[in-house]
């Protein structure tokens, strides 16, 4: 298989920013996989947990604004409680959605929601969904 | 003495069959209770940002009512709602600096420091009643009814607020075992069903919480017992668009925890609402002459 | 004494006072209201005046006072001037209000969680409620709804005045206003019991029942009918509910 080399410069702001929202560090991290072998969601993740954090560790934001991850994350929270690590994973997931949301952009709107989608939702559901995915 | 009981948003409407058959349970296991005469919704999701205070203010003003009203104990029934109010409960004992932010900003409400206890119905049953004294009161023991136990993600994780071990629970098994039920121990007992991603990315939750019932069913499971409303709309409420996407799925009731012991506990049917829950539900315990034939 | 006389005399002597309206400086006196104040400050109000006597909502005023943090707030047709204070009336705050068909909808609570989804955006921060010159409890009446209990909700905006201050204070982006309004509506509509004697008077109308007695007014030139209005029976302030008037024949 040809390896792909990119040229990338680590964005040091950025990794500070995810640290200081998540209150992780994620350079703890020795990339065992457990969390990705953990993740319910994983076959719906462009980019598994365990590289999320060797991104983040280098410092390639591109490749993780591009990805669907902590979009598709549902903060189950199975790859914190297994992490040998410590590392909350689900709160660097939620400071990766924050970065983008506290810039305004919404993930979902609520107001395209059909009649049908409300009349059977939980308010928790909308409740829990907009925190994650509005800004 | 008397505890307070905080109901959540859900329980007033979709998961009505959650909140009224606990509360018929709680009257017959005597449990001296009070629903907050003033609560506002918890937020359902515990903030996990370092930064964001703000998010955690809405639990603990329902903590706040809870201490107003005199009580040292709050019940709750959502999973949502305990892991909430529990994890920031945590906060607010443990962390000085956040707590003073908090308390500062809520300039309107008294002072909290974490003096109120955060309870789910489950551990309150194991730790405060107990199976033994459970096992006493049950009049229609659950017997030959092969329920899976599913916890989901919120009663067991994260460490601090878990009702029991996050990856070898056992707490849910032992109650069914005391209604006299067949537990059915299945791997995926503690897999997220794709919570608010029903709404961020609603074909991976429903492939997750096919995942979840196919599993159930392969291990011989008839039903499916659970605490979470969200848990309930994916796994329950969505069940007939599993049926549609995936040729292998097999049709399983699913039941809040309460309405089983509300039914073991010999409780009128109507208190459990079970037209609320799939159609099949309600003729599973028909057939297995738990309910009487009346029973809608 | 005229009352003109008494107006003027009180203005001569009211103390003047500074107060600052959008950051300017003016010395105004201390007996009059911020709306008046405004307008002896020189200002001309062409719109966001409103009612002029505090239930048209038109003049909610924002206000700070030095060396306190907090946000005050008032209808400056009826909040006072006071010392120092700067000010700044906010006649109207853009808040979506959604179109609905009102004779659709039959009062469910699903049917306000469509017309206004962002309702689930609320955070309990309680500054709508902090903001709120009718003190109203927004946070409250936003979590009954929240719960499903639109008559909670209706009972508990009550006083609403439709403002905007709640809106403009909302973290979740909430037009709290609004959402009040369609609640109260659907709980008159569909979630209050119909008035019985009021179905009945309108069937007695149908029925010709007062035909005769409009027949005679309509008939009367204008002096005959200025003296039969001034000559009625009126219904004492003290009468209990059983009072009814001597000449009960259009009854």
């Amino acid at each position: 298989m040809p390896l792909e080399i990119i040229k990338f410069s680590s964005d040091e702001k950025y990794k500070k920013k995810v640290m200081e929202i998540s209150g992780q560090n994620f350079h703890k991290c020795y990339q065992c996989g457990t969390c990705s072998g953990s993740c319910p969601m994983a076959e719906h993740l462009t980019i598994l947990p365990r590289r999320v954090m060797a991104l983040l560790q280098l410092g390639v934001k591109e490749e993780l604004d591009k990805s669907n991850t902590p979009w598709t994350c549902a903060s189950c929270h199975t790859c914190m409680v297994r992490c040998p690590r410590g590392i909350d994973i689900a709160k660097v997931m939620e400071a990766l959605r924050l970065i983008r949301l506290r810039q305004n952009i919404n993930q979902i709107e609520p107001s395209n929601l059909t009649k049908k989608e409300i009349v059977g939702l939980p308010q928790i559901a909308m409740v829990s969904g907009f925190r994650k995915l509005t800004s | 003495m008397k505890i307070s009981y905080y109901p959540g948003c859900t329980l007033k409407t979709k998961a009505k069959n959650l909140e009224r058959s606990a509360l018929a349970c709680f009257d017959v296991l005597g449990i001296d209770y009070e629903e907050l005469p003033r609560w506002n919704c918890c937020g359902a999701v515990y903030s996990l940002a370092d930064d964001d205070l703000l998010h955690i203010i809405a639990p603990v003003r329902d903590l706040i009512r809870v201490k107003e009203r005199g009580h040292d104990t709050v019940m709750t029934l959502c999973s949502m709602c305990y892991n909430t109010l529990a994890r920031a409960n945590e906060l607010m004992k443990n962390d000085e600096k956040k707590r003073y932010t908090i308390n500062t900003f809520m300039d309107e409400e008294p002072d909290y420091a974490g003096e109120v206890k955060v309870v789910h119905f489950l551990d309150y049953l194991r730790d405060v009643i107990g199976w033994d004294k459970l096992r006493e009161q049950i009049k229609v023991p659950l017997n030959d009814l092969k329920v899976a136990p599913y916890y989901g993600c919120t009663l067991l994780r994260p460490r601090e607020v878990a009702l029991d071990h996050p990856d070898n629970p056992t707490i849910m098994q032992t109650f069914l075992e005391t209604l006299g039920t067949t537990v059915v121990n299945f791997p995926s007992a503690t897999v997220c069903c794709g919570s608010y991603q029903v709404l961020g990315n609603p074909d991976a939750a429903l492939k997750v919480s096919h995942g979840i019932l196919n599993d159930a069913v392969k291990h011989g499971a008839e039903a499916l017992a659970l605490a979470c409303p969200l848990c309930d709309y994916n796994l329950g409420f969505r069940q007939d668009a599993i049926l549609n996407n995936f040729p292998d799925a097999r049709e399983i009731p699913v039941y809040y925890f309460t309405q089983l012991l509300a039914v073991a506990l010999g409780t009128d049917p109507a208190v459990s609402h079970f037209e609320l829950n799939r159609a099949g539900s309600v003729q599973l315990l028909k057939s297995k002459k738990f309910i009487s034939g009346t029973a809608s | 004494m005229s009352t003109t006389e008494v107006a003027v005399k009180t203005e001569i002597e009211a103390k003047l006072i500074p107060i600052y309206i959008m950051g300017k400086k003016y010395e105004v006196p201390e007996t009059l209201t911020i709306m008046k104040a405004i307008e002896y400050a020189g200002y001309k109000y062409i719109r966001g005046c409103g009612c002029r006597g505090g239930v048209c909502g038109a003049c909610s005023t924002v206000y700070r006072k030095p060396g306190d943090y907090k946000i005050h707030v008032g209808l400056a047709c009826q909040t006072v001037v006071e010392p120092e204070m700067y000010l700044t009336q906010i006649p109207f705050y853009p808040a979506i209000r959604s179109t609905y068909d009102f004779t659709r909808l039959s009062g469910q609570a699903e049917e306000i969680f469509e017309i206004y989804p962002e309702l689930f955006r609320c955070v309990a921060c309680n500054a709508c409620t902090k903001v709120c010159p009718m003190d109203v409890q927004v946070m409250d009446y936003i979590a009954a709804l929240k719960q499903g209990d639109i008559k909670k909700a209706a009972e508990l905006s009550f006083d609403c005045i439709q403002c905007g201050l709640c809106a403009s204070r909302c973290m979740g982006e909430l037009p709290q206003y609004h959402i009040a309004q369609l609640a109260r509506r659907l709980n008159g509509a569909h979630l209050t019991p119909p008035a019985e004697h009021l179905k009945t008077m309108v069937a007695n109308i149908e029925a010709s029942r007062f035909n005769d007695g409009l027949t005679k007014l309509k008939a009367m030139d204008t002096e005959t009918l200025k003296k039969t209005y001034q000559e009625r029976e009126m219904e004492p302030a003290t009468a209990g509910e059983d009072w009814t008037p001597k000449d009960n024949q259009y009854l």
